[in-house]
């Protein structure tokens, strides 16, 4: 449809120019933060939106003064252990759900749905329970065990979507050509759903990356803490704010996620509608 | 090479009957065509037999094996889809191997029967191609390839030139049939297309609604139908039917219809005694109304023209006789013009007779 | 002899496997079996440890006695938990409303096509990837009573005079915490309803333009009809999740001050974790049941009519 310059103008840059300040700019300040000396974060006279005399010096402190390289290592193996369980597990259970169809794959398809409903703010009393019972308490083994609970009914869901749109006859083809089930799933299904599984990762490892209530609940020593309670709870102490550093740390861990999603921008967003249009 | 028996069988998707009672005893390399209208279960047998789907009740004998618990990778059948199936993530070579390699073939074996189905379909220079990167045509072939290099006990074909457009699907027809005459194996072959199955069967098996309406040759088929159904399915255009009453005694018969009356022979009155009086179901096909140059009595049928369709070697005429419509396929050479009187010459001797109640065919 | 005897029971076995590996139900079974232990020892027992909890008095470290509906009476009774059922609606229906419809106008104006499409849409999706106890970190500091930037700016354009108490007075703690979590939830809206959006046939506008309908109608008569069972799929995730919602809550406020920002998430943690008294927060947070299951309900309504 024709439009004129200045109804584009004000119909769509303005409005467009507007929310995306008002969403990157969280992300300019944590930059921007992270670069100023004490002495300028604290001085009222100078306009803070820039920085007069950027400064590493959040930097050496986070890096040498805290654990801080401890607690990426930390939320790393947790993200890459819980996201390959719960690929896994996903994997096996979305094909078994949306392509063999059996008996009860309706009632367990929705089971897992409704499982990615339940918030963790309901589950995460009883599961300090278990975790406690099971002497996971203060272990990064309870997250790696609990943080399957929402991504392995998201996993499943994302995956199912892609599974759907693979033509029935591959498979059935295959299956004639001599291949049992498991070889079916294996050698047709899994390459044809790349990047659907692709896709599942990235959210599985945002998603656990990004966890705070479970985290925060089961694990109390510096040591074991991941990136953002460690930041929350560490770099707090009483009434001191160590901002700088605080937001050094914010930004770097922010990194990985970012860089996964950078990179594959096009599956996350993919998955994101495909699990929305299911 | 095998052959194929069906014993009774059936298929109930939950209350609903897809497939009943279908009996057949396939011959060692037999052409064998199922066809009928779409839901009429041919689609349905066709996937029992390779073990795509549960055989509800019935018998299922591939060579003297019964395979009704064997599952469909162990059936030694092949089986091309309407939509191929091919698997996109591997090339034209790999998608051919990858039933040799699930039968753990040498290496070496299975790069000579690779090379010599591509040979035979003249796909050898495709082989590295992805089937993406392949036409339509193409993929038929390659879908053929994959099944040939098997050297199956049975190939099955599932509508697989529905998605060609018409020339392409005439030429492939014609490479299909000499095809299962070089591999001399036996074929069942699954097409709604009544033309495809007529051309290329050895023997037609024609379904309705689940169930087996006529087995037989195709001309047995078109001369003989058992059925109005049959009658109906087989041949273009459509066989006309029109609602009349016999009429006459003895050998002296007639089909008495709204606006004409045609004589029965006089060998076929012999068995129509009983139906004297009552309604009956006249059919006859366009190609048996010809233009006639004088009106006789019990022969020819008066009509008025509506629509002309010219086919090339056939010109279809709708025309109207009484309140019957009827189509015609006459002389190309005809000269007609619509709402022209025309005088139709009926052939007696391909007249078809149908009992209005339950549509069987009265000979 | 006996050695093949032997050998043959193993084929049989073997095959009777292989066969059993092809039927539909016994593989089907067999697959969802990892995923359902790992769900049913970590999601669906503790969902009903969490309803008994409800009804002890357990504390950190002792197994509790049943006490019946006593922990509801005495929340019931208790003023705090009134405060904060209030504060957890106010929080979930405005943070709702404003998400809902701040991201559905971003997903307009998107969905169109111009140069940098792909650019775009990433760094919409950015509050949504980044971690929300990090980001809440930035607001955190953003919201700070002596050197926010905020007041600096409004001071320096002369619209106020004095510093504002973002995380001070109970009103504008609400209200920055709302606007910290309609921040972060605008990306989902946005990005899932141009989804839908970009699914809706052009020729539809086309054909309504020339039957005389404005921007405004076709708004109104084609998009908003079409789109509407995926924005209600949408918001009713989007309010489960503000129900529940913790971290944003925790990192910036605590749910201070004076319990004026303490969700139903937040003072079960407080009660339960820091406090100890398991029981009493267990009995809290299965105040969000409730919503969750009406919320629930609507979502496989409107599942089940878009299939």
């Amino acid at each position: 449809m024709i439009e004129s310059f200045w109804s584009k103008f004000f119909r769509f840059y303005v409005p467009l120019i507007i929310f995306v300040i008002f969403l990157l700019f969280p992300f300019y300040w944590m930059f921007n933060t992270s670069l100023k000396p004490m002495k300028e974060l604290y001085n009222l006279k100078l306009n803070p939106f820039y920085v007069h005399q950027p400064t590493l010096e959040n930097m050496k402190t986070l890096l040498f003064d805290t654990i801080f390289l401890r607690w990426m290592y930390n939320t790393f193996f947790v993200a890459i252990l819980s996201t390959a369980i719960s690929l896994g597990a996903s994997l096996l259970a979305a094909y078994a759900i949306q392509r063999l169809k059996f008996k009860t794959s309706g009632p367990t398809g929705l089971a897992i749905f409704f499982g990615y409903l339940i918030p963790p703010t309901i589950l995460f009393i009883p599961l300090a329970t278990i975790i406690f019972d099971l002497r996971l308490w203060d272990s990064l083994w309870s997250l790696v065990l609990t943080y399957p609970t929402f991504l392995i009914p998201f996993c499943t869901w994302l995956l199912m979507g892609y599974f759907k749109s693979i033509p029935k006859e591959m498979e059935e083809c295959a299956m004639i050509d001599g291949a049992s089930r498991l070889r079916v799933f294996w050698r047709i299904v899994i390459p044809l759903c790349l990047p659907g599984i692709f896709s599942a990762g990235i959210f599985a490892f945002t998603l656990s990356w990004n966890e705070f209530l479970y985290a925060l609940a089961f694990i109390s020593t510096t040591e074991s803490k991941t990136v953002p309670i460690g930041l929350v709870t560490e770099l707090v102490r009483g009434d001191v704010y160590h901002w700088g550093p605080l937001m050094t740390g914010a930004l770097l861990a922010s990194v990985p996620v970012a860089l996964v999603y950078s990179f594959f921008v096009e599956h996350y967003v993919a998955g994101l509608t495909g699990a929305l249009k299911e | 090479m095998a052959r194929v028996i069906l014993e009774n069988v059936s298929k109930y998707f939950n209350e609903v009957i897809a497939v009943k009672d279908f009996s057949l005893e396939i011959e060692d390399k037999e052409f064998v065509v199922f066809v009928g209208p779409s839901g009429c279960g041919k689609t349905t047998t066709l996937r029992m037999i390779a073990g795509l789907e549960e055989i509800t009740k019935g018998n299922i004998y591939i060579g003297d094996r019964l395979i009704n618990r064997i599952p469909a990778k162990d059936r030694d059948i092949a089986m091309v889809f309407q939509n191929y199936a091919l698997y996109p993530h591997m090339t034209v070579y790999q998608n051919l191997a990858f039933s040799l390699e699930m039968r753990k073939l040498s290496k070496k074996e299975i790069d000579e029967r690779v090379k010599e189905a591509a040979d035979l379909l003249e796909i050898s220079e495709l082989l590295h191609r992805k089937p993406k990167q392949l036409s339509g045509g193409q993929r038929q072939r390659v879908a053929v390839g994959r099944t040939i290099v098997r050297k199956p006990q049975v190939f099955l074909f599932d509508e697989p030139l529905s998605n060609l457009d018409a020339k392409l699907r005439v030429q492939m027809r014609g490479e299909l049939k000499k095809l299962h005459e070089r591999l001399s194996s036996t074929i069942i072959y699954v097409t709604h297309d009544q033309v495809e199955a007529m051309t290329m069967g050895d023997r037609i098996v024609v379904m309705k609604d689940g169930l087996i309406q006529q087995v037989g040759k195709p001309l047995d088929l078109y001369f003989h139908p058992i059925n109005k159904f049959v009658a109906g399915f087989i041949g273009s255009p459509t066989m006309n039917f029109i609602e009349t009453e016999l009429i006459g005694s003895e050998n002296r018969l007639f089909v008495q219809a709204d606006g004409f009356r045609l004589r029965i022979p006089e060998e076929r009155s012999r068995n129509l005694q009983n139906h004297v009086g009552k309604k009956i179901t006249l059919g006859i096909r366009p190609q048996d109304l010809s233009k006639a140059s004088a009106p006789v009595e019990g022969e020819t049928i008066e009509a008025l023209v509506e629509i002309i369709e010219p086919i090339g070697n056939e010109i279809y005429l709708d025309v109207k006789a009484g309140r019957d419509s009827l189509i015609a396929s006459v002389d190309p050479k005809t000269r007609v013009i619509p709402h022209q009187k025309i005088l139709l010459q009926a052939n007696l001797e391909n007249i078809h007779l149908f009992d209005p109640d339950d549509e069987k065919a009265l000979l | 002899m006996q050695i093949q005897a032997e050998e043959r029971g193993w084929l049989r076995l073997r095959n009777a496997f292989s066969t059993l590996m092809e039927n539909r139900n016994f593989l089907g079974f067999l697959l969802v079996i990892p995923a359902e232990a790992i769900l049913f020892i970590f999601l669906a027992y503790p969902f009903i440890l969490g309803l008994w909890l409800g009804f002890t008095d357990t504390v950190i470290g002792r197994k509790g006695d049943f006490i019946g509906v006593g922990n509801y009476v005495s929340l019931l009774k208790d003023s705090t938990f009134w405060l904060v059922t209030y504060n957890t609606f106010l929080y979930t229906i405005v943070a709702v409303l404003f998400k809902a419809i701040l991201g559905f106008v971003l997903a307009i104006i998107l969905n169109r096509d111009f140069k940098a499409k792909g650019l775009v849409r990433a760094i919409i999706l950015l509050p949504w990837i980044i971690p929300t106890a990090l980001s809440a970190i930035v607001f955190w500091w953003l919201y700070d009573s002596t050197f926010s930037a905020i007041s600096w700016s409004l001071i320096k354009m002369g619209l106020i005079n004095h510093k504002i108490d973002f995380l001070g007075d109970p009103t504008n703690a609400r209200i920055s915490l709302i606007v910290a979590n309609v921040w972060r939830g605008i990306p989902f809206f946005t990005i899932g309803l141009l989804a839908g959006l970009q699914t809706i046939d052009p020729t539809l506008y086309e054909a309504a333009a020339i039957d005389g309908a404005g921007s405004w109608k076709r708004f109104r008569r084609i998009t908003l009809p079409l789109i509407l069972p995926l924005l209600a799929v949408i918001t009713t995730f989007s309010t489960i999740w503000t129900f529940g919602d913790f971290q944003l809550v925790w990192v910036i406020t605590k749910g201070g001050p004076a319990n004026a920002t303490h969700l139903f998430g937040t003072l079960s943690f407080q009660r339960a974790i820091p406090g100890g008294h398991f029981g009493e927060g267990a009995a809290i947070s299965n105040f969000i049941l409730p919503i969750l299951v009406l919320c629930v309900l609507i979502s496989f309504k409107y599942l089940k009519r878009e299939d």
